[in-house]
């Protein structure tokens, strides 16, 4: 089937990386092993069928009390073939860590920090992977379900540090 | 450069612009190291707005997100509306009727036009044209007056439901609108004039904040910024959603991608949208503006009062809030500055689980850095001005 042009030759290349392939209201998703996720992103950017050279959107789910917690989510947008996909990686707390692909899309710097800030999702490589939305001496994160949304944070200011 | 001069002690200056400075209408900061005027490193600093968009949503029901999408992007609300509704209605599964569509596409265009308008009027002032300002301002006073008439309010909307609009069109819109877009056609060519060919505003924006094509691609660039430097990526004709297949209208694109095609894309894109406008009042059908599924949008108040399975449903769907069906969708409708995408999850409560929204101008105001390094300091004002960074929805 044309749709599901990615999921099928992502199926063929790595076989062992993909856990799971659905299409939902016709989304199509990939749910990958994160060890080999440069190598997918790779491909997904240069394979001559697929070209996905957008990434558009870079965001993180806390399915709090599941395991692995933590669901990062990338949207992949192709301007040639103008093809959606979304690739998922899933992500213990434990670890809460995984690589990032600035150097495959320089559009990732911010979102990735972005989802460090609000998630604590550390991205392995990142050139400068610091608080972007919150101040640095921010306490916790707060998008976690388990940061109780009435919270106070201690006062900052040059009398407070 | 003389040897004296050679021996002379020299360093960077660092300076902050900003977080509160008169060129920029948002509030962000720029950590500046210049040589003299020109700007060998540039840090930008952003989240002085953040409000926790997010975490809002997520204690909310969904119909109540919708207020708080009116505050993203604060210059063209109903865009946002139209996004966020388009968006629960996939994850969803609900159809809209005809004539819901034709008003939401109205309503967005109106929204586009008063945002283009915005960003000329507050580019052109920043760089010394100060009358074309308060001709474009004057301008989209009109077309405000055109979305007052539509929803009551001029800038916070509030008007798109899921599954349908709040209202019908008013009595005496479409002339109203005849009317309007006949004033906004003089005072466009009036701009166009005072600007488009004016040496003084040329020299400022032309070849300044250059993006290559390839570049901006890898970069995320939508919207305008990416049209202009060639790529007629459009979500409105990539992936039409709403009634976009049946308009007839052309996407601009520009050549070199710098801010003066920028600000040649939107002016186009103004005469555009009223096209689209225009045409959309010619054809709209007449029928229902409300899907008729009481357990996701509300029953007139004459059903509510007299209907007990209405009275049942719009008890729940208040107490308790529409409940979405498990799962997730992404949905992207264009955007005044780029594709604006709803990423939603929902674990079939009545909460959103997840609401998380790609602001176009996120990364445009990353790529800031790129466009202005090696220029002069004096460049950041029309190159800030034409990515049209808007706080609310950056800092969300």
């Amino acid at each position: 089937m044309e749709a599901n042009i990615t999921i099928n030759k992502l199926k063929a290349r790595f076989a062992e990386s993909i856990v799971d392939a659905h299409s939902y209201r016709g989304d199509d998703t990939a749910i990958v092993k994160k060890e080999e996720l440069l190598d997918i992103f790779i491909f997904l950017r240069d394979d001559k069928e697929l070209l996905y050279n957008f990434m558009m959107d870079l965001t993180v789910v806390d399915y709090l009390g599941k395991e692995p917690r933590f669901e990062v989510v990338y949207h992949l947008y192709s301007l040639a073939y103008n093809r959606r996909v979304r690739i998922k990686t899933r992500v213990s707390e434990s670890e809460c860590s995984v690589d990032s692909i600035v150097s495959i899309w320089p559009s990732a710097n911010w979102f990735e920090r972005e989802a460090f800030d609000l998630y604590g999702i550390v991205f392995k490589g990142h050139p400068n992977l610091s608080r972007i939305l919150l101040y640095d001496s921010f306490q916790g994160h707060p998008l976690r379900k388990d940061y109780p949304i009435k919270k106070r944070q201690p006062q900052i200011g040059p009398n407070n540090n | 450069m003389s040897d004296s001069a050679k021996d002379l002690h020299s360093e960077y200056m660092v300076i902050n612009m900003g977080p509160s400075h008169p060129v920029t209408h948002g509030t962000v900061k720029f950590l500046l190291t210049l040589e003299g005027e020109t700007i060998i490193d540039m840090k930008v600093d952003i989240g002085f707005l953040h409000r926790g968009f997010e975490k809002m949503c997520e204690n909310g029901t969904w119909e109540q997100v919708m207020p708080y999408t009116d505050r993203l992007n604060y210059v063209s609300p109903l865009i946002n509306n139209v996004g966020y509704a388009l968006a629960v209605e996939k994850l969803v599964g609900i159809d809209v009727p005809e004539r819901c569509k034709y008003i939401r596409v109205i309503a967005s265009e109106l929204s586009r036009i008063s945002d283009h308008y915005t960003n000329i009027a507050a580019g052109a002032m920043e760089v010394g044209g100060f009358t074309a300002f308060l001709y474009f301002v004057e301008a989209r006073e009109l077309v405000w007056d055109l979305i007052e008439m539509l929803c009551g309010a001029r800038v916070t909307s509030n008007y798109v439901r899921i599954g349908g609009v709040k209202s019908d069109l008013p009595d005496g819109f479409k002339d109203k609108t005849r009317d309007v877009f006949k004033k906004c056609r003089k005072l466009w060519a009036d701009v166009n004039k005072l600007l488009t060919k004016n040496r003084i505003f040329i020299d400022r924006v032309r070849n300044v904040g250059i993006m290559p094509p390839d570049e901006a691609i890898a970069w995320g660039f939508t919207g305008p910024c990416l049209r202009a430097c060639g790529i007629p990526y459009d979500v409105r004709k990539f992936h039409p959603y709403l009634v976009y297949d049946q308009m007839d209208f052309e996407v601009p694109v520009g050549e070199k991608g710098d801010n003066f095609d920028r600000y040649l894309v939107r002016m186009e894109e103004i005469n555009q949208s009223m096209r689209i406008v225009e045409q959309a009042l010619e054809k709209i059908p007449s029928g229902p503006i409300n899907v008729n599924m009481p357990e996701y949008r509300w029953q007139s108040k004459e059903d509510i009062s007299t209907r007990i399975e209405s009275l049942i449903f719009h008890f729940k769907t208040v107490t308790e809030g529409i409940k979405p069906p498990p799962g997730e969708i992404y949905s992207a409708v264009e955007g005044a500055n780029g594709e604006l995408g709803f990423y939603l999850v929902s674990d079939g409560s009545g909460k959103p689980y997840k609401c998380r929204v790609r602001p176009p101008c996120f990364p445009l105001t990353a790529a800031m850095p790129k466009m202005v390094k090696g220029g002069f300091i004096a460049d950041i004002v029309p190159t800030f001005d034409m990515i049209n960074m808007i706080g609310g929805e950056c800092d969300r």
